[in-house]
């Protein structure tokens, strides 16, 4: 859902607007520190903008890929909960804010004006309490995989329909039509915990299939990995696979990866 | 919202709107929909005028009508937004053919639907004559950070690659008899997120070294500075502001 331009007001666009710029201010600084690699290897804000703006060509792209769901109807995923469980808040406001300024700047999806809107909605709003409720619920529930695929469906289901009442809250205060907000709210959530509840499906199951096979890229998770950390302790001979990894493209970088691991791991230990 | 955005949005010409440096064009996109946005809506007349100001402004830049109406069809979802405001909005209500309409619903409605199309046919104006790399270049030129930047000109550059990149797991999934009919084929759709993600990131993580290995310390070069003279300046400047006449006069009329 981008906001066209006349929707809301001018004050408030420029209102949310000044909070967006703020907001990829700062997710500037900490995507730098969450795409850093460790605070001791050196690699700073160079490994930022590539990885960033891969990861934003992937929302991108995967906002294309349509997931039918029943008599011809198709969604498709919006991404924001997705990007925080698996680059991190700052990098996922990142991204989700620069596909908007695309979409927007070149596809003249969203309005210009409600560029702010648009982007305190889906990004400062959806990815944070999408991380946050995403955290929480790993820190409660068993360690292990189901518990990732269980708390990042909880974050994407939270996620889309709190857009909608950050929305809602925008509109209540610069609508430019007279509508009861009661209704707009209705509306607004009814329609969005409907559209939650398939984003939800997806995010788990596609943060699933990461963690299948590269657990060390879901950046919510990386406290998890728990076992390659006591393996490599132990003599330093290279780790036994954590997680199962298939033959084929990824053996290599994973196998480089748990290299670095080890690494990291006899830095932190020594 | 909806299906893939049609690329390639860019036509080429030789007009003098083409030439223009991309932050001029952007910074006057700008404030032609600002302009656009704060004029009342009881001025419908104003809009009118606005729409030929783009006129002018597309015959200028040799754009065909056709390519821009055809390209405010992304505007689809919001029309049938705005549809709905009569029916749900408050106030008084007016007898339409039969219907009784919320008198403010109907003028919410065209609100949205003026300055929304309004909006969409200028960024689709401004997208069809300037090329993506520079209006990057142009949104630096104004002061956004060059890390933004950054970001933005690799997610442009790899978009294609990641996007191609899904068409052919889409062909292979086709190509071993799996068609996604309904709910119970999202795991497999999902397994192809998730290794277009790795695959991405991955390939993030190769560029990132490429760049190392070529010199790459955190900027970009800048090879081919664009400088706006006065008189760039002031013919981008045209359109916003024969627009903020029409808004004063629709203010004050």
């Amino acid at each position: 859902m981008h906001v066209p331009d006349g929707f809301i007001d001018l004050p408030v666009s420029a209102a949310t607007g000044a909070v967006a710029a703020v907001a990829v201010a700062v997710s500037l600084r900490g995507a730098r520190r969450e795409l850093g690699g460790g605070p001791g290897e050196g690699l700073g804000g160079e490994r930022a903008a590539p990885l960033a703006g891969l990861v934003a060509a992937f929302i991108f792209a995967a906002q294309m890929l349509n997931f039918p769901v029943a008599a011809g109807t198709s969604g498709h995923l919006l991404g924001g909960a997705l990007a925080a469980i698996l680059v991190g808040p700052y990098t996922g406001v990142l991204c989700v804010s620069v596909v908007l300024l695309m979409q927007g700047v070149l596809f003249a999806d969203g309005g210009l004006t409600a560029l702010g809107v648009n982007i305190t909605d889906m990004a400062v709003v959806a990815v944070p309490v999408a991380y946050v409720v995403f955290r929480g619920l790993v820190k409660m529930l068993p360690r292990g995989r189901g518990a990732v695929t269980a708390a990042s469906f909880v974050a994407a289901l939270v996620s889309v329909p709190a857009a909608a009442v950050a929305f809602t809250g925008l509109y209540a205060l610069g609508g430019t039509t007279d509508v009861e907000i009661g209704k707009v709210f209705a509306a607004m959530v009814g329609v969005h915990v409907l559209i939650g509840i398939g984003e939800a499906v997806i995010t788990a199951l596609t943060v699933g299939a990461v963690m299948a096979v590269r657990p060390d890229l879901v950046y919510g998770a990386r406290d998890l990995r728990a076992p390659l950390r006591l393996a490599s302790a132990t003599a330093g001979a290279p780790a036994p696979a954590g997680a199962p990894v298939p033959a084929g493209a990824t053996a290599v970088p994973a196998a480089r990866r748990q290299a670095q691991d080890n690494q990291d791991n006899k830095e932190a230990s020594a | 919202m909806g299906v893939g955005h049609a690329h390639r949005l860019y036509r080429h010409g030789p007009s003098p709107v083409h030439r223009l440096p991309p932050h001029c064009k952007i910074a006057a996109v700008l404030c032609f929909v600002v302009v656009v946005v704060s004029t009342p809506r009881e001025a419908v007349w104003a809009f009118g005028l606005y729409a030929l100001l783009l006129a002018a402004a597309a015959l200028a830049a040799r754009v065909p009508a056709r390519f821009l109406l055809g390209r405010l069809l992304i505007e689809v979802p919001f029309v049938a937004f705005a549809v709905l405001m009569p029916f749900v909005a408050n106030g008084p209500y007016v007898d339409v053919l039969g219907l009784s309409l919320s008198e403010p619903g109907l003028w919410g409605a065209w609100n949205i639907l003026a300055k929304g199309t309004l909006g969409v046919a200028a960024s689709v104006l401004l997208a069809a004559t300037t090329e993506l790399r520079e209006l990057l270049l142009g949104l630096q030129r104004l002061r956004m950070p060059p890390l933004l930047v950054q970001i933005a000109s690799f997610m442009i550059r790899y978009g294609d690659v990641v996007g191609d990149e899904m068409r052919r797991m889409r062909i292979a999934r086709a190509s071993r008899g799996f068609e996604a009919r309904g709910v119970r084929h999202w795991g497999v759709l999902a397994q192809s997120a998730g290794a277009l993600f790795i695959r991405s990131y991955e390939r993030g993580e190769r560029v990132h070294l490429a760049m190392l290995s070529r010199g790459y310390a955190g900027t970009m070069p800048v090879i081919d500075e664009v400088m706006a003279t006065r008189a760039q300046w002031s013919y981008a400047a045209a359109l916003p502001a024969a627009a903020l006449a029409v808004c004063v006069m629709g203010w004050t009329l």
